[in-house]
């Protein structure tokens, strides 16, 4: 016996017991399946709709013939419906601002002259970009029909061009969403939203589960420690987050072809320290939670700020500054930073050091006050 | 690292526990030693439960002190956890675990030596052999209490406490309880077991009595008899039902109880219980006899009076 030391077989008994449990608890591991799945399917839904007839405010400044097939052009794609046509830019900017229209389509004045003379004019596109992923399809589509559309007008005229060169320069600003979120950075906030959402929720039940089937009793009356129950209790779900996280990352790129940039190994590294730290916050809610509910009703709690306040919902630096430091406590925001910087900049360790340590600390301290609070008895 | 040599298995003073404002356990004074079976008796919601929670060390007494298998109930309850085998009242091992699951697990806590071989031996000792893998939600009470025993006796402990080990199991397998606990108790091992069952309470070598979380009562069971001071006759024949109304109008009558076709007369005050009798005694069909009081009318005695002593 060594005294009051931390058991290392202690410590793989409980960890037997729970995956043990873990594997005929079907309703908790449907869920683990369950959850990642439905989000991807209701995001991927969101990432691959293709809405069209998006309103489109069209000032052309220059009534040619090529002005109007170029219009009838870009209404046939069938992206765009054509709801007005203001006549200054200041008209136009109301309608996007208001949400009128999504689009405002610009033609210059010497958009024929241009045209005639062989050059290709400027052609602005403004996109009301709040909804990114309603914008991504539309904009190719005005690239495509800058391409081609005008070519048989201009066949005649242009004769000597063999080949379709761009006979429009396209030139397309995103408003109103100065971070430019497309549809690959909703992957890392579905990654991170699920896994705070499940980790959080599962281990904050797992001792109250204890508590309400009275087993805890037993659990204390035996010399476990409470350092061994709480890590013994984490590791078997982090196993279940690398599960979800590996089923996300293969439909990221199956389903939605997000690119991988960085080097997956560190993208693995990350993954890990951000569950473990949501795993010790939900064992941490279980040992303050008097029953199941309440350590619901804490993870709830915790999960709002984490999804309003990290960059997930809105662009993270667009927030007021007491909403950036509240962000800055959460691991998801960081986690939100590591993530798109690894798959989409392809960033290494040193660079993302100062959004690791964050979570790390944040981890640190949760667990500091779970075992503040773990129950040692029934008192 | 062996326990402390001491005569008293437990050996405790004063210890008080509250509830909120609810005082549960009043000064519990109580001494068991080794190679004894103590018995816990007391209604319910009494604070047996809290008491001996109290002593493994899963309560804090509010004040108080003393020692279990000689470690402190305040500072060493690790200790005490490691050395003492704690049976709840409720079944509280794991339902989703089967039962060798159950014991690999309980042996793992405790640091068995030999744990295959000890978890094999207790299922073998069980005779749960062939359903060594059936969950232990799926077991009946009485398999459930049979596992629960087992589990706590994985790892040798010194001292048993065992809270209501055998409510709800049948008479067939409370006698082979029984005959076990007496078994370990003959290898010195303290039990300390509550019960609300009077013929348990007869096999166990002294026992306690709580209500409202004060002993009453403690000593053998010819002891605590003793003390009561009661006098009891009992009755047979026809017309039972009247003849206990009539009875417990008298003065001097304090329990009239009925078993079947007998009937119980139980008072403290000779001289007027023997008038009560000859009173009632009409009927020549019924015929009287002077009895020795059993322990349950002496229990419900000391109950009625600590009630009625009670400043409400
Ligand atoms: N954790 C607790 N919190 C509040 N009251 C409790 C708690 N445990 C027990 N009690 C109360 O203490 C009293 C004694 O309970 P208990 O020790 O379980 O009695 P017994 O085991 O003799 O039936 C009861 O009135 C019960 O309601
Ligand atoms: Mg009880």
């Amino acid at each position: 016996m060594n005294g009051n030391g931390v058991s290392l077989s202690r410590w793989i008994g409980i960890l037997v017991k729970e995956f043990i449990q873990l594997k005929r608890d079907r309703l908790t591991f449907g869920m683990i399946v369950g959850i990642p799945v439905l989000q991807l399917i209701l995001f991927g839904y969101a990432i691959n709709t293709d809405p069209r007839n998006l309103p489109t405010a069209v000032r052309d400044a220059d009534p040619g013939i090529f002005t109007r097939s170029f219009v009838a052009a870009l209404e046939n794609t069938g992206y765009f419906r054509i709801v007005s046509r203001p006549a200054t830019e200041a008209e136009a900017d109301g309608l996007l601002a208001r949400g009128d229209v999504q689009f405002v389509v610009t033609i210059p004045a010497d958009f024929t002259r241009r045209l005639m003379r062989g050059e290709a004019p400027e052609l602005l596109v403004e996109a009301d970009a709040t909804d990114p992923t309603a914008v991504s399809n539309a904009v190719s589509a005005v690239q495509k029909i800058a391409l081609t559309a005008l070519s048989r007008d201009l066949a005649g005229v242009r004769a000597r061009t063999p080949t379709p060169t761009p006979t429009v320069d396209v030139r397309v600003h995103r408003r109103y969403n100065p971070e430019g979120v497309t549809a690959y950075n909703i992957v890392p906030g579905v990654l991170g939203t699920i896994l705070t959402m499940t980790m959080v929720l599962m281990t904050g039940l797992a001792m109250t589960r204890e508590r309400e089937r009275g087993t805890f009793e037993n659990l204390l009356s035996t010399p476990a420690l409470p350092i061994e129950v709480m890590t013994g209790k984490i590791v078997p779900y982090i196993m279940i987050g690398l599960l979800q996280v590996t089923l996300i990352l293969l439909a990221a790129r199956w389903l939605f072809h997000v690119p991988m940039e960085g080097n997956l190994a560190v993208l693995y590294a990350i993954m890990l320290l951000f569950i473990a730290a949501n795993l010790a916050l939900g064992i941490t809610f279980s040992s303050l939670a008097r029953n199941q509910l309440q350590s619901m009703q804490m993870t709830f709690f915790f999960f709002l700020p984490s999804i309003l306040l990290s960059g997930f919902m809105f662009p993270f630096r667009g927030m007021p500054e007491w909403a950036q430091t509240l962000g800055n406590l959460l691991p998801l925001t960081h986690f939100l930073v590591l993530v798109r910087g690894v798959m989409l900049k392809g960033s290494a360790l040193p660079e993302l050091w100062v959004h690791v340590w964050p979570i790390a600390a944040f981890m640190v301290a949760v667990i500091a006050i779970g075992l503040r609070f773990y129950r040692r008895t029934l008192d | 690292m062996n326990a402390p040599e001491s005569a008293a298995a437990i050996d405790v003073h004063g210890l008080n526990k509250h509830f909120g404002d609810k005082h549960v356990v009043r000064d519990l004074t109580l001494q068991v030693r080794r190679g004894e079976i103590y018995g816990f008796l007391g209604p319910n919601g009494s604070g047996k439960t809290t008491s001996i929670r109290m002593l493994c060390g899963l309560l804090t007494p509010d004040n108080g002190s003393g020692t279990c298998l000689g470690f402190d109930v305040i500072r060493e309850t690790y200790e005490i956890k490691r050395e003492v085998g704690y049976m709840t009242q409720r079944f509280s091992l794991w339902e989703d675990l089967t039962i060798r699951e159950n014991l690999d697990f309980v042996a793992r806590m405790y640091g068995v030596a030999a744990r295959a071989r000890a978890v094999r031996d207790a299922i073998d000792a069980l005779g749960l052999g062939d359903r060594r893998d059936q969950l232990a939600g799926q077991l009946s009470g009485g398999w459930k209490q049979r596992l629960s025993l087992a589990a706590c006796m994985l790892h040798r402990p010194q001292l048993l406490l065992l809270d209501e080990p055998t409510a709800g199991v049948d008479p067939k397998a409370r006698r082979d309880f029984w005959d076990q606990i007496h078994g370990l108790a003959g290898q010195g091992i303290a039990v300390l077991v509550s019960t609300h069952y009077m013929d348990e309470a007869e096999r166990c070598h002294r026992l306690a009595y709580m209500f409202e979380g004060r002993l009453l009562a403690t000593g053998t069971a010819a002891e605590v008899v003793a003390s009561a001071c009661l006098v009891a006759w009992a009755v047979n024949g026809p017309d039972l039902a009247a003849l206990a109304a009539a009875l417990r109008a008298r003065p001097g009558v304090l329990q009239v109880t009925q078993f079947g076709g007998t009937l119980h007369v139980a008072g403290r005050d000779a001289a007027l219980l023997e008038a009560a009798v000859q009173a009632s005694s009409a009927d020549p069909r019924q015929r009287w006899q002077r009895i020795e009081p059993g322990l349950e009318d002496v229990f419900i005695d000391l109950m009625q009076n600590a009630a009625n002593g009670r400043p409400s």
